[in-house]
């Protein structure tokens, strides 16, 4: 079994969408711009190296290799139209942490007050909530790994953070199976 | 520990996650009130023990501001309603009148 690890992964595109998103129209506009079916509540769909997240009923994230985020703002622009939204690239104002292997789910049970339990947290699900005093989201990929992004501002301490909680940590309290 | 549900996400989740926002559904004095109506807007809160109606904001999750109706000396919560309201749902005021029969009503 391999180890425990906490990681940066190589800079995400990232694009924030508001709009009505539980309309039709704005779920198929969305398809269409982007190649994602709009997840549903505290969900992330996950498509090949595109992922799009649910974060507010009126407000999604959509991550994206970083060549191809330039034009996308544009496209969503397009298809969404008239309706009052707003699509922008925010790539740089987060950055993304991937906790792997065994104790993944104890690292960030320890500062996060979710429920963190394999039949409670599946992959796919994702969850914005806090990880010791600041603000965070993570998800669960199709590997059984996590991936969690916070602001720049405070990648910093959430590294150290996370680096620290992996240091000790029992897998087996939330064994698989 | 309080745990709210947020109706915008779905989820309960602990007090932690939630920044408070005070009494619901105090109404704002506009212009042309008198200073006192003002002052009351202003500073006067009720404290009661018992059934509360308060604002509460997903601070760490979707943001988004709602309305949790609830029981400050048992920490028993009734429920979460959207906050673009001018008033408690119906069927939550049914459902506190059946856990508390001598509540006196939220206005």
């Amino acid at each position: 079994m391999s180890d425990l690890t906490v990681s940066r992964v190589a800079p995400r595109g990232m694009v924030t969408i508001r709009a009505d998103l539980g309309g039709p129209g704005a779920q198929a506009a969305l398809l269409a711009a982007t190649g994602c079916v709009m997840p549903g509540q505290r969900r992330i769909a996950l498509q090949g190296r595109r992922a799009l997240a649910w974060m507010a009923p009126d407000e999604a994230m959509l991550f994206l290799p970083p060549e191809e985020v330039a034009e996308v703002p544009g496209r969503i622009a397009a298809a969404l139209g008239a309706a009052p939204h707003l699509a922008v690239d925010v790539s740089d104002a987060r950055v993304i942490f991937r906790i792997a292997g065994p104790g993944a789910r104890m690292v960030l049970a320890k500062g996060a007050p979710v429920d963190l339990a394999p039949q409670a947290f599946r992959p796919g699900d994702f969850r914005r909530t806090r990880l010791g005093q600041v603000a965070v989201a993570f998800w669960m990929t199709g590997d059984g790994a996590f991936e969690l992004m916070c602001f720049r501002s405070v990648a910093g301490f959430v590294e150290d953070w996370l680096l620290n909680a992996a240091r000790s940590v029992d897998p087996g309290l939330f064994a698989e199976g | 520990m309080l745990l709210l549900t947020c109706p915008y996400c779905g989820v309960e989740a602990e007090e932690t996650e939630f920044a408070p926002g005070g009494q619901a559904h105090t109404r704002r004095e506009s212009a042309g009130a008198d200073d006192a109506d003002f002052a009351a807007y202003l500073f006067e809160r009720k404290n009661p023990r018992g059934v509360h109606f308060e604002r509460w904001r997903h601070a760490y999750g979707c943001g988004k501001w709602f309305h949790v109706a609830r029981d400050t000396a048992t920490l028993e919560i009734f429920g979460a309603y959207s906050a673009q309201t001018a008033a408690p749902p119906e069927a939550l005021i049914a459902k506190i009148r059946r856990r508390r029969p001598g509540w006196e009503g939220w206005s």
